[in-house]
């Protein structure tokens, strides 16, 4: 799967977490989910949640404390994968 | 038995919504609350009319049915390294409630909560509060995060 794939997938897993619909349309690396998507902190958990489960993947507590913007959330899911 | 785990609760006197706890394990709580008579918000909720105020029924069922629950699976995993005297700060982060029936002064309700994940800090359960006759007073689902504050350290 390619960086692009995964993001466009990563935007339907964010998407029923914030309301800012447009600001979500066009992320990149550098969106941050908290400032610029306006999710709360522990919405966050739930957004890793739904990823292990689309992915089948498990994020550990190390992981987990990466994601604060998109880019480092596709670092994890990528990698992640990889190691299936 | 499990009432050794209310002398973490932050909560004080008038704030304080919980008096016992009859069945606790990682998978759920259930807890009773008697509301007072004399509670500060019935003198304005309503004038001649009390009735307890849903804030306060989401308080009641946000305690017993999470910060209880919160502080029990924080005491229990040992690698987190708990001293005694740490305070607890619980952080309330979404409700979804329904209301079903009025509480009125004097009467006791009892909270059965279920647990849905406990994750990275994050505990989210379903919540139900039922009167003494079993009705439903009010169900929702609730999440919360438990903040600890180590006193000895700072």
């Amino acid at each position: 799967m390619t960086r692009e794939e995964t993001l466009n997938e990563l935007k339907t897993v964010i998407a029923p977490y914030t309301t800012n619909k447009e600001m979500l349309n066009s992320i990149n690396d550098e969106t941050d989910l908290i400032r610029d998507l306006k999710i709360n902190s522990a919405n966050l958990v739930d957004i890793i949640i739904d990823a292990e489960a689309k992915y089948e993947i498990e994020i550990d507590y190390d992981s987990a404390d990466k994601m604060i913007n998109v880019g480092s959330c596709l670092d994890v899911i990528t990698e992640k994968l990889n190691q299936k | 038995m499990h009432n050794e785990i209310l002398n973490h609760l932050p909560y004080k006197s008038s704030f304080r919504f919980v008096d016992n706890i009859s069945a606790l394990d990682e998978d759920g709580v259930t807890g009773e609350y008697t509301l007072r008579e004399g509670a500060f918000f019935y003198e304005d909720h309503f004038v001649g009319n009390p009735v307890t105020p849903g804030v306060i029924i989401t308080e009641i069922m946000a305690q017993i049915g999470l910060v209880v629950l919160g502080i029990f699976l924080i005491l229990k995993d040992g690698e987190l390294n708990i001293s005694e005297d740490a305070a607890m700060y619980p952080l309330l982060a979404s409700t979804e409630v329904s209301f079903h029936k009025m509480v009125l002064p004097g009467q006791k309700v009892t909270v059965i909560s279920k647990k849905q994940y406990f994750r990275f800090g994050k505990l989210k359960c379903y919540v139900e509060m039922v009167d003494s006759s079993g009705d439903i007073v009010a169900k929702g689902m609730f999440s919360g995060i438990v903040k600890r504050v180590d006193i000895k350290n700072g």
